[in-house]
């Protein structure tokens, strides 16, 4: 598809085509797409000039990137120490509960994506809940809800 | 401190005094004067890469021994290198009983893991039971993807994934093209999986198998 | 527009200059705005702030800046108004109508001042509380005084004028000395000595050096280099200068775990207008000597925090670690020599040049210079970032700043050195901290996570939890590590299930001595470092778990079950809407009770029924009672 070739170039182009970016740029269409398809890796292939093989080896090897189209809502408990000590492994069990998710899972509608992050530093609020960027401390089951239902 | 002959190093290994050029490992230090390390992920022709770890070897300098992987270990003079003694056997027993669970083929280890299991009485059943894993028959020693990367610069076959998740797998697209000519990594594989699971032209596990979940 | 800076002097006639266009008496209104204090909703503070300055006329009487973290995060948002350092905690947006009038009229809004709960007073400095008075700030006590977006806040204090010192007055040789004599150990986990390091770079054969800042902070529960990089990007910057200029090296990499966009974006800012001042480029301040400096982001790795593999992620590689037998002192970008540094490393450096190696060593202990930041989190009262001088005890951090434990609940254990280090229980309360008394004790300082736990943690699950992580965060490149960690998973997780058997403590010492030997770097051979600790102290923990199936701590879900004292129960429903599988049964005035079969032991009802019923108990180790009989009244007590 031509729009994914233009922006590949478009990033490519942004780092001057040089190959020590290569997760710089992987970033930028991570963060542009929402996810990595298979063209677009393809495509840094080519204009990067560097083997396919690194590129996948770098796409599969950190948390950041998706292979896949993430859910409109994304949902995030942190797993850091901190969070850890004050209960996280239960929210993230209600929460596992009330979306039918498991961690790195999307929902079948796309509505939520569920995800774990080790320490967003804001440990005085654990244990700690992100939903589309807006944080929660220690959210009660009815604020769950009140979440997943108010969610497109 | 370079000894009076130049540029030559001078070390002991094993009690016998081996002389090394500048640049040479323990490793090819050792095997140059006939004393045998094993290693499963060396290749002459590759850079050392320190996955295995079964190269490990005591050395010990102005009285402190550490734990070094002698192919990467750069041969130094006054170096004192023990190949073998209770901590280093501990240490490759454990290696092979630790990746047996993952490296067997229906249960048994073949050709240089079979030998280092059997020479340093490695009970490859050990972990079995406890992590019930299913095995991928690979030790993830990368001598395939070294070899297509730095002998053969067809980057066919490449490392994905991370930690327990790592794999090995053929990219069809490039391999389709390279591989049937080539087989370099066929021969090289220590557990045998690359030869029975592909045959140059079909590859029994590829980066497609591997983002569909299948591997 | 700013003119590049040609020279030290033309610097310090800047900042003088800014000095006389600050009105030193007109107060500021400092709003804490790091990623802690952001979610307490502090852009919206400052925005109503600005706005209500505005409403009330009072621009030329009062400014507004928004600044990087302050530490105190447990009472974010945390304003401050200077110069008279007024501190007020748990601003809302709702209070700063108050606020704005009480600061132009320089009177004190009580209500939002620091309780003392010792004392029961107000207090209304910040350098009086309790939490800040026991701290030596010297790295991170500049935050709130500035914007990090603005560098001439910076200025204003004295910034760059080591970097001018160290490039008009010293030889890079000298500046290598000085640092070398100050004993700055590394800040990031090693500790070890910065000079020595920075030494080898320079000596390394070739042209073409680099120097690198790691802000890959990976330990979960350390936030100290966010909160540095975030509020005080450019000390950070002229830390990285000066070593650059010591080393030989022109150009530099930060590279910023991908987790912290605002470092970044700050950083970004910080860089850009350290451009135009004429701090990077070519010939700064009239030196000749020149340096850039690039940002890079992480995606997502903890082992890419590892100084290899941090450099293979800067060539565009997989960031995964290497043998390091050759040094990457002298191989490392590039086959280039490199000198990587932690973040707070960096950010001290300005100050020894500034001050003095002499001033430097006054601090701390023989072995350990200086102070080290700390995240202090977990179940104590005062969570945030502390500064302190080595060498003060874990006693003296824990209560004396932390304000101890939360709830009144009993201290178990410290926990520091992130994945790599161990847990410290009461008997080590009086250790000084510092890099080898740490060590002498099986843990280790590590980047300054420090997360205090109570009575209701169990430490088998701690191993656990630390073990998972790094199985999780393997490269997966060796054996010992990758195999080693996925049995000794499975081991702990069959421990805490309650599957454990009495040869498993065989075991995971002996995969732990194989870890520790043979592992391709730190991430390996220190993975087992929490459940030898662990093992250590709290032998007892494993010993229950194994021989009783029991969980001491009552907090193994697998070991632990819910049950509902019927005679504490007034029947309030509180635990029956919450519970989220609906396991809950009784009624108004019907004492409730919970069905095992359908209990998942999320704890809820534990959490809200009220403390002054307190008739949710969790029992571990023993038979559940049974439920009474059905319809069976609440027991009204007679107290009131």
């Amino acid at each position: 598809m031509a729009g994914v070739a233009a922006l590949v170039s478009k990033v490519v182009g942004n780092y001057r085509n040089d190959k020590n970016m290569l997760i710089q740029i992987l970033l930028d269409l991570q963060g542009g797409l929402g996810w990595l398809p298979q063209e677009a890796l393809a495509e840094v292939s080519r204009q990067l000039r560097v083997p396919v093989t690194r590129v996948y080896q770098v796409a599969s090897y950190y948390k950041a990137f998706s292979f896949a189209p993430k859910g409109r809502h994304s949902v995030t408990v942190c797993l850091g120490t901190a969070c850890q000590v004050r209960g996280a492994p239960r929210l993230l069990d209600r929460t596992q509960d009330m979306l039918k998710l498991a961690p790195g899972e999307t929902s079948p509608d796309m509505r939520f994506s569920l995800s774990t992050v080790n320490c967003l530093g804001c440990c005085a609020l654990g244990p700690v809940m992100v939903v589309d960027g807006k944080y929660h401390s220690n959210p009660s089951t009815s604020e769950l809800q009140h979440i997943v239902e108010s969610a497109q | 401190m370079k000894d009076d002959m130049g540029d030559t190093i001078t070390l002991k290994i094993d009690g016998r005094e081996v002389t090394a050029r500048p640049g040479m490992t323990v490793l090819e230090a050792a095997r140059e004067a006939g004393i045998e390390i094993p290693a499963l992920c060396h290749h002459r022709k590759t850079r050392p890469y320190g996955a295995c770890r079964i190269c490990s070897v005591e050395a010990e300098k102005n009285g402190k021994t550490k734990i070094v992987a002698s192919c990467g270990y750069p041969a130094e003079p006054g170096l004192v290198v023990r190949t073998r003694s209770p901590r280093i056997d501990r240490i490759r027993r454990a290696i092979i009983e630790l990746v047996a669970p993952q490296a067997n083929t229906d249960g048994d280890l073949g050709g240089d893991l079979k030998k280092l299991a059997d020479e340093y009485g490695a009970d490859i059943h050990r972990f079995e039971a406890r992590l019930q894993a299913k095995s991928h028959r690979c030790t993830l020693c990368g001598l395939c993807v070294r070899y297509c990367d730095e002998v053969v610069g067809a980057h066919a076959i490449g490392f994905v994934g991370r930690g327990i998740d790592r794999r090995v797998v053929f990219f069809p697209e490039k391999a389709s093209k390279v591989c049937a000519n080539c087989l370099g990594c066929f021969k090289i594989c220590p557990t045998g999986k690359i030869g029975a699971e592909s045959d140059g032209t079909y590859f029994g596990f590829t980066v497609d198998d591997f983002l569909a979940g299948r591997l | 527009m700013p003119t590049r800076l040609s020279s030290p002097e033309q610097l310090e006639s800047l900042r003088k200059d800014i000095l006389s266009r600050r009105d030193s008496k007109r107060p500021i209104i400092t709003v804490c705005a790091g990623t802690g204090c952001q979610t307490y909703g502090a852009g919206d503070v400052y925005q109503d702030i600005v706005q209500e300055v505005k409403k009330q006329g009072l621009e030329t009487k009062l400014e507004v800046k928004a600044t990087g973290c302050h530490g105190f995060c447990e009472k974010g948002v945390v304003v401050v108004i200077l110069p008279e350092e007024i501190c007020y905690v748990k601003v809302t947006a709702a209070d700063v109508p108050e606020l704005v009038g009480a600061a132009a009229k320089k009177i004190l809004v009580e209500r939002l001042l620091y309780v003392d709960p010792t004392t029961g007073q107000r207090i209304a400095r910040e350098p009086d509380i309790p939490f800040y008075r026991n701290q030596t700030r010297i790295v991170f006590g500049h935050n709130k005084r500035i914007d990090p977006k603005n560098i001439e806040d910076y200025i204003a204090l004295g910034g760059y004028a080591a970097l001018g010192k160290a490039l008009s007055q010293m030889s890079p040789e000298q500046v290598l000395a000085e640092v070398k004599k100050a004993d700055l150990r590394g800040r990031g986990g090693g500790g070890f000595p910065a000079g020595k390091k920075w030494e080898e770079t320079r000596n390394a054969p070739g042209d073409i050096k680099y120097v690198i800042v790691n802000c890959d902070e990976g330990d979960p529960g350390a936030y100290m280099d966010r909160s540095l990089t975030e509020g005080n990007p450019h000390a950070v910057l002229e830390g990285l200068l000066i070593g650059a200029y010591a080393i030989g090296a022109r150009e530099g990499f930060i590279y910023v775990r991908q987790e912290y966009p605002l470092a970044c974006e700050n950083l970004n800012v910080a860089i850009k207008q350290a451009q135009e001042y004429g701090f990077l480029g070519d010939n700064i301040l009239g030196s000749g000597f020149g340096f850039t400096v690039k940002v890079h982001r992480g995606a997502g790795a903890f082992v890419s925090g590892e100084s290899s593999a941090l450099m293979s992620a800067i060539e565009g590689k997989v960031g995964e670690p290497r043998m390091k037998y050759v040094h990457t002192a002298v191989s490392g970008i590039k086959d280039r020599p490199s000198n990587l540094n932690n973040v707070e490393t960096w950010a001290t450096v300005p100050l020894i040049i500034d001050k003095g190696a002499d001033w430097f060593r006054s601090i701390g202990t023989a072995g350990s210079k200086g102070t080290k930041i700390f995240s202090l989190v977990g179940k104590v009262n005062n969570t945030g970032l502390v500064e302190i001088p080595m060498g003060m005890t874990l006693r003296e951090i824990i209560y004396g700043i932390g304000g101890g434990i939360i709830k009144g609940k009993r201290f178990k254990g410290v926990q520091t050195g992130g994945p790599s280090g161990g847990i410290l229980p009461e008997q080590c309360l009086d250790a000084p901290v510092d890099f080898d008394e740490l060590a002498k004790l099986g843990s280790m300082m590590g980047s300054g996570g420090m997360v205090v736990m109570d009575e209701e943690t169990c430490m088998v699950d701690v191993a656990r939890y630390f073990v998972n992580f790094l199985c999780e965060e393997s490269c997966g490149k060796c054996i010992p590590c990758r195999e080693g960690l996925r049995v000794l998973r499975q081991i702990l997780t069959d421990i805490c299930e309650g599957r454990g058997k009495p040869e498993d403590i065989g075991v995971i010492r002996e995969i732990a001595e194989v870890m520790a030997d043979a592992s391709l770097c730190a991430l390996g051979t220190t993975a087992a470092n929490p459940v030898l600790t662990t093992l250590r102290y709290f032998g007892n923990e494993y010993e229950a778990h194994i021989k009783d199936k029991r969980c001491p701590a009552r907090s193994c879900k697998s070991l632990t079950s819910y049950y509902i004292d019927p005679q504490k129960c007034s029947a309030c429903l509180i635990c029956r809407r919450n519970c989220p599988t609906g396991a809950v049964n009784g009624d108004k005035g019907i004492v409730h009770w919970i069905d095992q079969e359908k209990c998942s032991k999320c704890g809820v009802c534990f959490e809200v029924c009220p403390d002054r019923f307190s008739a949710v108990v969790r029992i571990s180790g023993e038979p559940v009672p049974p439920p009474p009989a059905p319809g069976t009244k609440v027991v009204r007590k007679h107290e009131g």
